[in-house]
């Protein structure tokens, strides 16, 4: 193991994130403001409880894994789409690492910076609703599960990019529709029967209501089954990678 | 003398079914600089960043200190440094974090000390906490040196390494190049300037179409393809050559001031002594005189043409 790489790279992703802190911070902690001044305290006042949550409190996992799901992506897929559209690249290519090094490093500095977001999106969150947690190891769990699964995913995703626009279109075409149909701003029961059964097949319905699960012990799918679901994307995505390092796909001419 | 690279039987051919490399058979010597000449589109790039781990090989083996590239790439790629051809540099960082940066990744604990030496001797030290964005194209070449050198590579790529580079830094460089020769850094650089080998290197490959067509001893390379001239810058002017001397492979300048011999370094006897005695009967005097060998450029250039 190469733990000196690992560090190394690591750390010059965390610098990177460090010269960018206002636009990675502010603007995640900006628009869940907004959501929750427009959804939490104008229309939510409006609205009755869901699942016998406040709808204030009832959006929260949502508007997390939401900024999660999205901010993890992208960190992700910009880290190491950066190096290869600079040239910088030939320098992991022809260092002594392997490829469980350079995702620890790249993939565990995404998913870093996204657990930061996610969690001062909580504590922002504190300014305008109160809520409790019901159970908070599961909480960490689901939060750090869910920002390695994604910024893993975004890695894939960087990788595959062979321009800027791709590096956009996933997040943007799939990964948001997702995610706002996937239940993050309502309960699915809320629909009508045949589009419950469609939402079921949405992989974000069980992510958002585990990590609900999480806070205030109601979901509309088994918990367990949202943990194994988004651990074996992980699996899926790392079988990925593997195969990425193996033939040099998009990397190695 | 002891192999440090060993190349087998290497072929590169892109996916876009080029073939860049065809059975390249090399040997790099422990310790010495190797020049590798060619023209542009030759294949000395793909060489070197198969050699790297930049590029896949297509069919062959490489042994870079006696580890297999592929299966071995840990313990081969950590005893490579490389300089590559293009300016490629993280904008933002300062020097000093690009540098701390690749030590780490080549599996080496930080050393701040070393790290100081390295920019003093390039020059850089003074730049160390400048964003690499603010520094000129020259910087950013010794920069990239100097993250090659961070983690004390046993060989040393440079692949055009002074390309663009004014006159004095030109100079510099060779000295750090024969100063890490003399630390036993082997060293393999490109370069399309032949005065550059000549200077430098103890061996030259020519390497053409992909394929090595010459490796040689510098010295043994212009003695076997090389003449050599002998001028003679006469006491007093001569209107011809003296027909006695008629025979002889001389020529006399336009205005008559030098007189200019050619021979084989390769022959047994050169006939410079001869010459002289006979110049001396003929009572030719000359008040100066001075021998120069082709250059490396010249039979570069036979070499290349008559392959083409
Ligand atoms: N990624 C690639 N895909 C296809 N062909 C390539 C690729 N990279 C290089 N080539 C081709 O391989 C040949 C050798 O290129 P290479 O860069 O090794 O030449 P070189 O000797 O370094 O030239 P120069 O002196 O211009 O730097 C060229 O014809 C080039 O077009
Ligand atoms: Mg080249």
């Amino acid at each position: 193991m190469n733990l000196h790489a690992i560090r190394a790279i690591y750390r010059f992703e965390m610098a990177r994130t460090g010269r960018t802190l206002m636009q990675s911070i502010a603007s995640p902690v900006l628009s869940t403001s907004l959501y929750f001044i427009v959804f939490g305290a104008a229309i939510g006042s409006r609205m009755g409880a869901v699942d016998g949550v406040d709808y204030g409190a009832f959006i929260i996992p949502g508007l997390i894994m939401l900024t999660l799901l999205t901010e993890s992506i992208s960190n992700a897929s910009f880290g190491i789409y950066l190096p290869k559209w600079s040239g910088t690249i030939y320098e992991l290519l022809s260092a002594p690492v392997s490829w469980i090094e350079v995702v620890v490093g790249y993939v565990g500095a995404a998913a870093s910076k996204s657990v930061i977001l996610g969690l001062l999106i909580l504590i922002t969150a504190r300014f305008f609703v109160a809520y409790e947690i019901a159970h908070p190891l599961w909480m960490i769990g689901f939060l750090v599960l869910t920002a390695a699964t994604f910024s893993l995913f975004g890695f894939i995703i960087g990788i595959w990019a062979d321009g800027f626009e791709k590096l956009q279109v996933i997040p943007l075409m799939i990964v948001t529709p997702l995610t706002f149909l996937g239940g993050s701003f309502y309960s699915i029961s809320m629909l009508p029967p045949f589009w419950q059964k469609v939402a079921l097949i949405n992989p974000v319905v069980y992510l958002v209501n585990g990590f609900r699960w999480s806070f205030y012990g109601v979901s509309d799918v088994n918990a367990a089954l949202s943990f194994s679901m988004t651990l074996a994307f992980l699996v899926v995505c790392l079988g990925v990678v593997w195969w990425i390092f193996r033939t040099g796909y998009r990397l190695r001419q | 003398m002891d192999p440090i690279i060993t190349i087998t039987n290497l072929d590169k051919t892109y996916k876009s079914g080029f073939s860049a490399l065809r059975n390249i058979n090399l040997e790099i010597r422990r310790g010495e600089i190797f020049a590798l000449l060619g023209p542009n589109g030759a294949g000395k790039t793909t060489l070197i960043s198969t050699i790297c781990g930049i590029v896949n090989p297509t069919a062959g083996r490489v042994l870079a200190d006696g580890h297999d590239i592929v299966r071995d790439y840990r313990a081969s790629r950590s005893k490579i440094g490389l300089v590559p051809q293009e300016l490629h540099t993280d904008a933002f960082e300062t020097v000093w974090a690009t540098l701390n940066f690749s030590r780490g990744l080549f599996g080496k604990p930080s050393d701040p000390a070393l790290l100081e030496r390295i920019l003093r001797d390039l020059s850089l030290w003074d730049k160390r906490d400048a964003k690499i964005m603010t520094l000129s194209g020259g910087m950013k070449r010794r920069v990239m040196i100097a993250k090659a050198l961070s983690h004390e590579p046993s060989i040393l790529f440079l692949d055009e390494p002074t390309a663009g580079v004014d006159v004095e830094l030109r100079r510099d460089m060779w000295a750090m190049v024969r100063g890490l020769r003399e630390r036993g850094v082997t060293i393999i650089l490109t370069t399309h300037y032949i005065e550059e080998a000549e200077e430098m290197a103890d061996r030259i490959g020519v390497i053409s179409k992909g394929e090595i067509i010459l490796v040689e001893e510098k010295t043994r390379l212009m003695r076997q393809l090389g003449k050599k001239q002998l001028t003679l810058q006469l006491q007093s002017p001569l209107a011809a050559i003296p027909p006695e001397l008629a025979g002889e492979p001389l020529e006399l300048s336009a205005d008559g001031n030098e007189l200019v011999y050619t021979f084989d370094t390769q022959s047994e006897r050169t006939g410079i002594a001869g010459l002289l005695r006979r110049l001396a009967e003929h009572g030719i005097d000359f008040k100066d005189l001075h021998s120069s060998e082709s250059s490396l450029e010249d039979i570069f250039v036979s070499l290349v043409s008559t392959r083409a």
